[in-house]
């Protein structure tokens, strides 16, 4: 693992811009994000969030600006070691069909420089299933014959398998019921405090952002709207935060974009 | 419309078809260069190989036999016209061995592989599989196309083989039961009259056009649009590309071993 330099925040967005044909998506979105803290993204659908994160892996090239990772520029250095430092929850889960939960989970610990045997794999994948509420039975089963809240689980459990610095959650809550959204919202900070890891985690859930963030940043026509302290955020005064808060139909933010 | 218009459009037109080349080009080579470059995933590459090569062999051999059989009767009514009844063991074996047997074999891979690649990359890049690939330090195009286009390149030419000998054995059949050909007469004019060069030919097409059936599944699966429907156009492109790629190398490899 990477030693960290506890003098850099883990993850700092400056100035980045990016646009898809006609449609300028982030227009100088400025974020840092301090080591071992947990940060939400907020905003409207559309309005740049799942860029924002992806634009941070590397997954898509900013058009300008500069993104650091621990101090470093992001897509500097060994692209494997630096992907070894994050963990991800997909949205819909993005778990492979053709694979059994258990390798699923294993992924990274069967491949590349952190392979280890097929046996230790499967025992750190047990346990992970079973750190986040999974019996070990579910192990050998394929993706499709779990349920949705399962599949969140199994995708978690996947994001910790090989002991992250940071975690990023996609909608984490997307298409749960409120109990189960509730369950995936306090396993997330549970292993997000013990592994000490930073987070970053996008959604439209105000329960999801209450449950998990030490910090906030709304996301609103390609900048930072506002950004503070969770606690701070019922009383920011910001029009738009306010409005996205409430869910109010009335506001800055127009209803139908 | 103005003739300045039609040009425009007629340059747009040719410029996109360029660029599309061009980005078919690049995939292709960089798929090669993945292929030589570690790590090497040989399960995926048994899983391909299981999946190209070995359950193709029904379909495949429906098609030959099938072929084989059409074409001993095509060239036994139309011999008759001219007193050739004769040459349908050449014929067939020639027919089979230099053009039906690959390019058939070439359009049955494109129908059944290259959709079923297309269609799943496609569906993996649709549900975020893909990312999760990189974010798990697996590149995919090691992962993913390498092995199936190096699956494809060595089964491929394996299953024309198969297809130039199972369509010859059709026509036997069909020219020994329903014709009244004499059965040992027939293989040994089947066995003189080829040659090595058309059976070398057979393989090469066979390696080609497992290569292009491969490499669109994977390029149209890895392009997909969001959504099902992205899911459905990535697959359509992908036999399209295929097979029309197919042919055209056919005529290209065809003029190659036998006309220059």
């Amino acid at each position: 693992m990477t030693q960290s330099n506890p003098s850099h925040p883990m993850i700092k967005m400056d100035q980045v811009h990016k646009a898809f044909g006609d449609n300028r998506v982030l227009r100088g979105m400025d974020l840092t994000i301090p080591k071992g803290s947990s940060m939400v993204i907020i905003g409207g659908s559309g309005t740049g969030k799942s860029v924002a994160l992806k634009s941070v892996l590397g997954l898509i090239t900013p058009d300008s600006g500069e993104i650091y990772v621990d101090g470093k520029p992001a897509g500097s250095g060994d692209r494997d070691a630096f992907l070894a430092r994050f963990g991800m929850l997909f949205q819909g889960g993005a778990l492979f069909d053709s694979l059994p939960v258990w390798q699923n989970v294993a992924f990274r610990l069967m491949r590349g420089a952190l392979k280890r045997p097929a046996q230790e794999a499967r025992e750190i994948a047990i346990e992970k299933l079973r750190r986040v509420g999974l019996k070990p039975d579910v192990a050998d089963r394929l993706p499709a014959e779990l349920s949705g809240g399962m599949q969140k689980r199994v995708g978690l459990a996947r994001a910790i398998a090989a002991e992250p610095e940071i975690i990023f959650f996609d909608e984490p809550t997307t298409g749960l019921d409120p109990i189960m959204s509730g369950v995936i919202n306090d396993l997330i900070r549970e292993i997000v405090v013990e592994m000490g890891a930073t987070a970053m985690t996008i959604t439209h859930d105000m329960s999801s952002v209450r449950a998990i963030a030490d910090n906030v940043a709304m996301l609103h026509d390609g900048v930072i709207q506002w950004t503070g302290p969770v606690a701070d955020m019922d009383q920011s005064g910001d029009p738009y935060l306010d409005q996205f808060i409430h869910g109010r139909a009335e506001g800055p933010i127009e209803a139908v974009r | 419309m103005t003739p300045l218009k039609l040009l425009a459009r007629l340059g747009r037109s040719t410029l996109a078809a360029l660029a599309m080349v061009g980005r078919v080009t690049l995939f292709a080579v960089s798929t090669f260069t993945h292929m030589l470059r570690p790590p090497y995933y040989p399960r995926e590459l048994a899983l391909s190989l299981l999946q190209i090569g070995w359950l193709s062999l029904p379909v495949v051999a429906l098609t030959a036999v099938f072929t084989g059989g059409a074409l001993a009767l095509q060239i036994y009514a139309g011999g008759a016209r001219f007193n050739a009844e004769a040459v349908v063991p050449q014929i067939v074996a020639i027919g089979m061995v230099r053009e039906l047997g690959p390019v058939l074999v070439g359009l049955m891979i494109a129908a059944r592989v290259t959709s079923s690649i297309a269609a799943e990359i496609a569906t993996m890049k649709v549900t975020e599989q893909i990312d999760a690939l990189v974010t798990l330090s697996t590149n995919p195009m090691q992962y993913l196309v390498a092995p199936r286009v190096l699956a494809a390149l060595l089964t491929v030419p394996i299953l024309v083989g198969v297809g130039d000998i199972i369509g010859i054995a059709g026509g036997y059949t069909v020219s020994v039961h329903n014709l009244g050909f004499n059965s040992a007469a027939y293989l040994k004019n089947t066995v003189d009259f080829l040659e090595p060069l058309d059976v070398i030919s057979s393989l090469v097409k066979g390696a080609f056009f497992g290569v292009i059936a491969a490499t669109m599944g994977c390029y149209y699966g890895m392009q997909s649009g969001r959504g099902a429907q992205g899911v459905g156009r990535a697959t359509k492109a992908s036999v399209e590309a295929a097979a029309v790629l197919i042919l055209a190398t056919n005529f290209i490899l065809t003029g190659v071993f036998f006309s220059l």
